[in-house]
Protein backbone atom coordinates (compact mmCIF):
# COMPACT_ATOMS: atom_id res chain seq x y z
CA UNK A 1 0.00 0.00 0.00
CA UNK A 2 0.97 3.12 -0.55
CA UNK A 3 1.15 5.84 2.09
CA UNK A 4 1.24 9.86 1.98
CA UNK A 5 3.80 11.40 4.66
CA UNK A 6 3.66 14.52 5.94
CA UNK A 7 6.62 16.22 6.60
CA UNK A 8 7.82 19.62 8.55
CA UNK A 9 10.39 21.84 9.68
CA UNK A 10 13.96 19.69 8.56
CA UNK A 11 12.53 16.80 7.43
CA UNK A 12 10.33 18.45 4.42
CA UNK A 13 13.50 20.40 3.77
CA UNK A 14 15.11 16.94 3.56
CA UNK A 15 12.79 15.29 1.31
CA UNK A 16 9.81 18.12 0.80
CA UNK A 17 6.11 18.87 2.40
CA UNK A 18 4.72 15.13 0.99
CA UNK A 19 6.03 11.77 0.48
CA UNK A 20 4.35 8.46 -1.21
CA UNK A 21 6.06 5.66 0.91
CA UNK A 22 5.22 2.18 0.06
CA UNK A 23 4.56 -0.28 2.88
CA UNK A 24 3.40 -3.97 3.05
CA UNK A 25 -0.27 -4.15 4.67
CA UNK A 26 0.06 -4.38 8.49
CA UNK A 27 2.78 -2.03 8.79
CA UNK A 28 3.41 -0.43 12.08
CA UNK A 29 4.73 3.41 13.07
CA UNK A 30 8.01 1.23 13.44
CA UNK A 31 7.89 0.10 9.80
CA UNK A 32 7.65 3.79 8.24
CA UNK A 33 10.32 5.13 10.62
CA UNK A 34 12.75 2.30 9.06
CA UNK A 35 12.12 3.19 5.50
CA UNK A 36 12.54 6.86 6.40
CA UNK A 37 15.22 6.53 8.34
CA UNK A 38 17.53 4.31 5.49
CA UNK A 39 16.05 7.41 3.34
CA UNK A 40 18.11 9.49 5.34
CA UNK A 41 20.84 7.59 5.78
CA UNK A 42 23.41 10.37 4.66
CA UNK A 43 21.78 13.50 6.33
CA UNK A 44 21.70 14.39 10.44
CA UNK A 45 18.03 14.76 10.49
CA UNK A 46 16.67 14.85 14.65
CA UNK A 47 14.39 11.57 15.63
CA UNK A 48 10.77 12.68 14.72
CA UNK A 49 7.49 11.50 16.23
CA UNK A 50 5.13 9.80 14.39
CA UNK A 51 1.10 11.36 14.16
CA UNK A 52 -1.68 9.10 12.94
CA UNK A 53 -5.39 11.12 12.30
CA UNK A 54 -3.39 13.89 13.62
CA UNK A 55 -2.60 12.42 17.16
CA UNK A 56 1.16 11.08 18.43
CA UNK A 57 1.06 7.70 17.66
CA UNK A 58 2.90 4.52 19.22
CA UNK A 59 6.05 2.59 17.14
CA UNK A 60 3.78 -0.84 16.83
CA UNK A 61 0.40 1.24 15.68
CA UNK A 62 -0.57 -0.35 12.77
CA UNK A 63 -1.27 2.23 9.69
CA UNK A 64 -3.91 1.64 7.30
CA UNK A 65 -4.51 2.83 4.19
CA UNK A 66 -5.74 6.17 4.06
CA UNK A 67 -4.68 7.12 7.72
CA UNK A 68 -2.99 10.80 7.41
CA UNK A 69 0.30 9.95 8.73
CA UNK A 70 3.09 12.90 9.41
CA UNK A 71 6.39 13.02 10.68
CA UNK A 72 6.35 15.45 13.80
CA UNK A 73 10.35 16.60 14.42
CA UNK A 74 10.73 18.17 17.55
CA UNK A 75 8.72 20.40 18.76
CA UNK A 76 9.65 24.50 19.08
CA UNK A 77 6.14 26.20 19.85
CA UNK A 78 5.56 29.04 22.32
CA UNK B 1 -11.90 28.20 24.55
CA UNK B 2 -10.65 29.41 21.53
CA UNK B 3 -7.88 28.43 19.90
CA UNK B 4 -5.82 30.53 16.65
CA UNK B 5 -2.64 29.99 14.42
CA UNK B 6 -2.43 33.80 13.14
CA UNK B 7 -0.63 35.23 10.75
CA UNK B 8 -0.82 38.95 11.62
CA UNK B 9 0.11 40.47 15.33
CA UNK B 10 -1.61 39.66 17.97
CA UNK B 11 -3.74 41.97 19.73
CA UNK B 12 -3.61 41.29 23.65
CA UNK B 13 -5.75 43.83 24.87
CA UNK B 14 -8.29 41.84 22.69
CA UNK B 15 -7.40 38.33 24.74
CA UNK B 16 -7.29 39.79 27.68
CA UNK B 17 -11.54 41.19 27.10
CA UNK B 18 -12.12 38.00 25.39
CA UNK B 19 -11.84 35.50 28.80
CA UNK B 20 -12.82 38.46 30.82
CA UNK B 21 -16.28 37.94 32.23
CA UNK B 22 -18.61 39.07 35.19
CA UNK B 23 -17.51 36.08 37.31
CA UNK B 24 -13.86 36.07 36.76
CA UNK B 25 -11.72 38.18 39.22
CA UNK B 26 -8.13 37.02 38.27
CA UNK B 27 -6.80 37.33 34.51
CA UNK B 28 -3.32 36.47 33.46
CA UNK B 29 -1.74 37.00 30.11
CA UNK B 30 1.03 35.34 28.81
CA UNK B 31 3.52 36.68 26.28
CA UNK B 32 6.38 34.89 24.20
CA UNK B 33 8.42 37.22 22.47
CA UNK B 34 11.28 36.37 20.15
CA UNK B 35 14.92 36.91 21.81
CA UNK B 36 17.45 37.88 20.36
CA UNK B 37 20.49 35.01 21.06
CA UNK B 38 19.69 31.83 21.87
CA UNK B 39 22.93 29.89 23.23
CA UNK B 40 24.85 32.57 22.85
CA UNK B 41 24.56 33.29 18.73
CA UNK B 42 23.03 36.65 17.79
CA UNK B 43 19.19 35.95 16.38
CA UNK B 44 17.69 38.59 14.05
CA UNK B 45 14.52 36.48 13.65
CA UNK B 46 12.53 33.54 13.51
CA UNK B 47 10.14 31.33 11.08
CA UNK B 48 7.07 29.33 12.64
CA UNK B 49 5.73 26.94 10.78
CA UNK B 50 3.07 24.26 12.54
CA UNK B 51 0.94 21.00 11.19
CA UNK B 52 -1.45 23.16 11.34
CA UNK B 53 -4.84 20.83 12.40
CA UNK B 54 -3.11 19.08 14.98
CA UNK B 55 -1.72 22.04 16.48
CA UNK B 56 -5.01 23.17 16.83
CA UNK B 57 -6.37 20.00 18.08
CA UNK B 58 -3.82 19.33 20.00
CA UNK B 59 -3.81 23.35 21.72
CA UNK B 60 -7.63 22.48 22.33
CA UNK B 61 -6.85 19.14 24.47
CA UNK B 62 -4.26 20.72 26.26
CA UNK B 63 -7.54 23.64 27.02
CA UNK B 64 -9.57 20.82 28.25
CA UNK B 65 -7.09 19.52 30.57
CA UNK B 66 -6.57 22.65 32.00
CA UNK B 67 -10.11 23.23 32.56
CA UNK B 68 -10.62 19.47 33.91
CA UNK B 69 -7.59 20.42 36.30
CA UNK B 70 -8.22 24.11 37.26
CA UNK B 71 -11.51 24.97 36.94
CA UNK B 72 -12.08 27.37 34.07
CA UNK B 73 -12.12 26.77 30.58
CA UNK B 74 -12.14 30.57 29.96
CA UNK B 75 -8.54 30.28 27.94
CA UNK B 76 -7.72 31.83 24.65
CA UNK B 77 -4.38 31.26 22.42
CA UNK B 78 -2.91 32.52 20.03
CA UNK B 79 0.26 31.69 18.11
CA UNK B 80 1.93 33.21 14.98
CA UNK B 81 3.22 31.53 12.28
CA UNK B 82 5.64 33.27 9.42
CA UNK B 83 8.96 35.36 9.79
CA UNK B 84 8.84 37.36 13.45
CA UNK B 85 11.49 39.97 14.08
CA UNK B 86 12.78 40.39 17.47
CA UNK B 87 10.55 41.22 20.23
CA UNK B 88 7.94 40.58 18.33
CA UNK B 89 5.22 38.07 19.94
CA UNK B 90 5.17 34.72 19.03
CA UNK B 91 2.52 33.57 21.27
CA UNK B 92 -0.23 34.93 23.49
CA UNK B 93 -2.22 33.08 26.39
CA UNK B 94 -4.94 34.41 27.79
CA UNK B 95 -6.75 32.94 30.77
CA UNK B 96 -9.26 34.43 33.21
CA UNK B 97 -10.73 32.93 36.28
CA UNK B 98 -13.07 33.46 39.41
CA UNK B 99 -9.50 33.61 41.62
CA UNK B 100 -5.47 33.98 41.15
CA UNK B 101 -4.05 30.82 41.83
CA UNK B 102 -6.31 28.82 39.29
CA UNK B 103 -5.99 31.97 36.92
CA UNK B 104 -1.80 31.33 37.55
CA UNK B 105 -1.46 27.57 37.40
CA UNK B 106 -3.84 27.31 34.34
CA UNK B 107 -1.34 29.73 32.89
CA UNK B 108 1.96 27.64 33.51
CA UNK B 109 0.58 24.40 32.61
CA UNK B 110 -0.74 25.54 29.20
CA UNK B 111 2.06 27.49 27.90
CA UNK B 112 4.95 24.01 29.23
CA UNK B 113 2.16 22.22 27.64
CA UNK B 114 2.51 23.80 24.32
CA UNK B 115 5.83 23.82 24.32
CA UNK B 116 6.39 20.18 25.25
CA UNK B 117 3.87 18.24 22.41
CA UNK B 118 2.14 20.86 20.05
CA UNK B 119 3.49 20.70 16.45
CA UNK B 120 4.67 24.13 15.69
CA UNK B 121 8.55 24.10 14.73
CA UNK B 122 11.01 26.85 14.10
CA UNK B 123 14.04 28.31 12.06
CA UNK B 124 16.06 30.88 13.54
CA UNK B 125 18.11 33.28 11.68
CA UNK B 126 21.59 34.41 12.67
CA UNK B 127 23.39 37.72 12.21
CA UNK B 128 25.66 35.65 10.27
CA UNK B 129 22.70 35.19 7.28
CA UNK B 130 22.46 31.12 8.09
CA UNK B 131 19.55 29.75 9.44
CA UNK B 132 18.45 26.47 11.85
CA UNK B 133 15.53 24.36 12.86
CA UNK B 134 15.87 24.68 16.68
CA UNK B 135 13.79 22.81 19.40
CA UNK B 136 12.15 23.41 23.27
CA UNK B 137 14.97 21.12 24.23
CA UNK B 138 17.63 23.59 23.42
CA UNK B 139 20.37 23.68 20.84
CA UNK B 140 19.93 23.65 17.00
CA UNK B 141 18.19 20.27 15.82
CA UNK B 142 21.36 19.35 13.86
CA UNK B 143 23.91 19.53 16.15
CA UNK B 144 21.93 17.60 18.60
CA UNK B 145 21.10 14.56 16.05
CA UNK B 146 24.85 14.34 15.11
CA UNK B 147 25.54 14.34 19.12
CA UNK B 148 23.46 11.57 19.08
CA UNK B 149 24.96 10.22 16.81
CA UNK B 150 28.50 11.16 17.75
CA UNK B 151 28.59 8.51 20.34
CA UNK B 152 27.78 7.60 23.80
CA UNK B 153 30.65 7.60 25.22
Amino acid sequence: MTISVLLFASWADAFGARLAVELPPGARVADLLHELQGRAASRTLPAPMVAVNQRYATLDQVIQLGDEVAIVPPVAGG
Amino acid sequence: MRVALVTQPIDLAALVAEVVHPGTGATTLFVGTVRDQHEGRAVTGIDYEAYEPMAIRECETICAEAAERFGTDRIVIAHRLGTLGVTEASIAIAVAAPRRVAALDAQRYVIEAIKARVPIFKREHYVDGTRAWVDNRGGSVAAAASASVGGSA
